[in-house]
């Protein structure tokens, strides 16, 4: 849909709050909002039912309009917008918004509020969501004054897409919606205490190019913030004329293409045993736009010890955090990266590069070949069968760290997932926001039995729209990760982590969607064949897979190198591995 | 985030650990609604100390400046102010620890008083040059100003004759200006 600014004429007209603020969102290039009426926006959505330039997506709960907010920032770029009623309109964002705030996600919350003089009463639908969201949000705001209306909107949208791009929260009391003032838009923002760094700073950009000039055993740790920076050619450009090998996090995935021979996949506990041993017995270690999670450091005081570290971030805060750096640069990735490519010369890896070719071979990412269905197979199947052009939308648990690992991943903005705050229920509602932000790639949510069920209303918004959405449910009976966890370090004592579930099936149909089921391996690939030529709607899948497997290689929570769990299956004579060498607890010093 | 002194992020005035120094923080903030709610619940979401916090106006109304005082090893130190400085209302942050500055406090003490000994309190006060700001047959009230050693130290010699009531300030603290070589 394309946006129409609005026409000349409506600037300096008198107008309520409520027509201002859906003028705004206009003036914004904003075309969806996911959200919810209520009382107090009641104004609002009437406001809302003239404008054509704008889409509004009526979600079924406001958790999951939140997070099909941040689905659809992360397909898009463009920032996710919220509208919601005050009271538990608002209360019920707060996942999505902490989220968001975690995973740096550029999205707005537009929150109605009970009128001014009535904030404090305990009024009806009334609670301090600016209170209760301030810790997880970048900024928000509470709009005493009608006068004050386009001025925040536009320091809203300005504070959630640059920087570090996060949540920001506009508390809209209904009083404020209704007073009447002059519609004039904003063109520019003044924050004084706001100025995010673009440019690296030239002496720190000229140290860490010397420092990478004297590596032997160089690597590329790489975040989510090259996907925010849109910076992937830029990285793609430095790794290759550096010889650099790369690894990224969860959401650093898609930033460099894993069909690179550069690319080593994502480190961290559960990353490629290739990728974790590379960043210990690596001498420079360069992390970009990445904040040193304990996901993937482990114990961070036994993390990359024998390296210098060259940290590039957009957030100073970031910078020393976790792990102390020798070179901070603080400022866009995209910037930094073309000014240090400029400043380096190739490096001599060729002994670096075949020591981790051999480490690949000899440990690769596998799986348990039996008559059992596998998550492994489901998602290899599927990053084959759409050659990794898909948007991939995953949930939290085991089918996520599989899906990190199996689908190879090639482009930014193709993985969305709930990374730092690992919220289960993401994924049915978060691959809607990507397909109202990516209509012409193929969008594929990938659920436990456990994470869809948190979420699984949103099945009648999907059908409503008709989103041909893959809907894969990878269903195992189990909380796995958490069984996981309960059967390697809790003895085995399962503990509430044995779940039921609906006929997922009849479920789907009951909700106006067309399912399959899915048990034996063979019938993989024929299934995901029809859903991907499936385009009237969406489809549903429920994978039915061994209730018992493990997510491997591990490093457990905490823990270092040293305790990293391989696979304990024996690496297939098809892979290039000869080594039968498994189970293995590495010693990488001495 | 390894930082979890006993005293959190309440007022306290907590001893700092072998490796942890006092550090004065000054602030300037936008003076905007929740701008002092956001730098409190920084430092109660993160675990940070607040000795001493205290805010107010500036020359400039839409300013507010704070003096926090706050301790932890050098890493926390850095970390308190880079977080400050990434909250958006916060206009300026400077470490006055290590810079020459002026800090001050103020105190209301009450102090018991009988025929007896109230010429000893008000010699006691004049020392420290503080002022006799309330008197009545039993009490005397007292104000002083000066730095947190200062104030310690008058309430210090007026406990033998018994504190009633007390109430201090907090720090407040600015920066000294270049003298000139001497």
């Amino acid at each position: 849909m394309v946006s129409t600014k609005t026409p000349e004429r409506a600037h300096g007209k008198m107008m309520t709050g409520a027509e201002i603020f859906v003028r705004s969102l206009v003036e914004e290039g904003v075309e969806v909002v996911f959200g919810y009426p209520g009382g107090a926006v009641i104004g609002i959505y009437d406001a809302l039912h003239d404008i054509t330039d704008i889409r509004h997506i009526l979600t079924r709960h406001e958790q999951g309009a939140t997070h099909a907010a941040e689905g659809y920032a992360k397909a898009s770029g463009k920032p996710g917008v919220v509208l919601v009623t005050s009271g538990p309109g608002a209360t019920n964002t707060v996942t999505g918004i902490a989220d968001a705030y975690m995973d740096s996600i550029p999205i707005v919350i537009f929150t109605g509020q009970v009128a001014v003089k009535m904030i404090g009463n305990d009024a009806f639908q009334e609670a301090d969501i600016v209170g209760i969201t301030r810790p997880i949000t970048k900024h928000n705001f509470l709009v005493k004054d009608v006068r004050e209306l386009t001025r925040t909107i536009k320091e809203a949208f300005f504070i959630a897409t640059t920087g570090r791009p996060g949540p920001v929260l506009v508390d809209l009391p209904k009083d404020v919606m209704a007073q009447k003032t002059l519609f004039e838009y904003p063109k520019s923002v003044e924050l004084r205490g706001y100025q995010p760094v673009v440019e690296g700073n030239a002496k720190q950009v000229k140290k860490a190019a010397e420092l990478i000039s004297k590596a032997k055993r160089p690597v590329l740790y790489v975040g989510g913030g090259v996907i925010n920076s849109n910076a992937a050619r830029e990285l793609q450009i430095l790794a290759e004329k550096l010889r650099c090998p790369v690894t990224t996090t969860l959401h650093g995935l898609g930033a460099f293409p894993e069909g690179n021979a550069l690319s080593m996949g994502m480190l961290g506990m559960h990353g490629t045993w290739y990728s974790n041993v590379a960043v210990s017995y690596c001498d420079v270690l360069i992390a970009i736009g990445a904040r040193f999670d304990d996901r993937v450091t482990g114990k961070v005081e036994a993390f990359a010890v024998e390296a210098k570290k060259v940290h590039i971030d957009i957030d100073p805060a970031a910078i020393s955090k976790n792990v102390p750096v020798d070179v901070p640069i603080v400022g866009d990735v995209k910037h930094v990266l073309r000014a240090l490519t400029e400043l380096v010369e190739p490096l001599d890896t060729a002994d670096w590069l075949a020591t981790i070719a051999q480490w690949k071979a000899e440990h690769p990412l596998r799986y348990k070949h039996d008559d059992s269905l596998r998550a492994q197979h489901v998602i290899q199947a599927l990053g084959d069968l759409t050659s990794g052009d898909a948007v991939v939308v995953t949930d939290v648990g085991q089918h996520q760290m599989w899906a990190a690992q199996f689908y190879r991943w090639k482009h930014p903005r193709s993985h969305i997932t709930s990374g730092g705050l690992g919220t289960m229920g993401f994924s049915l509602p978060a691959s809607m926001g990507a397909a109202f932000a990516n209509p012409k790639h193929p969008v594929v949510s990938i659920s436990g039995d456990g994470g869809f069920q948190m979420n699984s209303q949103e099945l009648a918004t999907i059908v409503q729209h008709q989103l041909p959405i893959k809907i894969f449910v990878i269903n195992n009976g189990f909380l796995g990760m958490v069984r996981q966890w309960q059967e390697l370090f809790w003895r085995k004592r399962y503990s509430h982590v044995d779940i039921t579930a609906p006929d997922f099936v009849k479920l789907a149909e009951a909700y106006g969607c067309k399912a399959l089921r899915v048990a034996a391996p063979s019938e993989v690939e024929n299934a995901i064949q029809t859903a991907l030529e499936y385009h009237e709607g969406p489809i549903l899948i429920e994978f039915v897979v061994a209730r018992e497997d493990n997510v491997y290689p591990m490093i457990p929570a905490g823990q270092t190198i040293n305790e990293l769990m391989d696979n304990p299956d024996p690496v297939l004579p098809s892979g290039n591995g000869s080594s039968t060498k498994s189970h293995t607890m590495v010693h990488v010093k001495g | 985030m390894a930082h979890t002194a006993s005293s959190g992020s309440t007022a306290t005035r907590g001893t700092p650990e072998p490796k942890e120094k006092q550090h004065t923080i000054a602030l300037l903030v936008e003076n905007h609604f929740g701008a002092f709610n956001r730098i409190a619940g920084l430092f109660a979401a993160k675990g940070y100390n607040i000795d001493s916090l205290t805010v107010g106006p500036t020359e400039e109304k839409e300013i507010s400046r704070m003096t926090i005082v706050t301790h932890g090893d050098d890493q926390i130190i850095e970390q308190i102010v880079k977080q400050l400085h990434k909250l958006i209302d916060t206009i300026k942050v400077i470490d006055l620890t290590f810079e020459p500055f002026v800090e001050r406090e103020l105190v209301l003490v009450k102090v018991q008083s009988t025929t007896s000994t109230r010429a000893e309190i008000m010699q006691i006060s004049e020392i420290f040059r503080a002022k006799v700001v309330d008197i009545s047959p039993k009490t005397v009230m007292l104000e002083a100003t000066g730095s947190q050693q200062k104030v310690d130290a008058i309430i210090n010699m007026l406990k033998p004759f018994g504190i009633r009531e007390l109430a201090r300030t907090g720090r407040v603290a600015l920066k000294r200006e270049f003298q000139g070589e001497v």
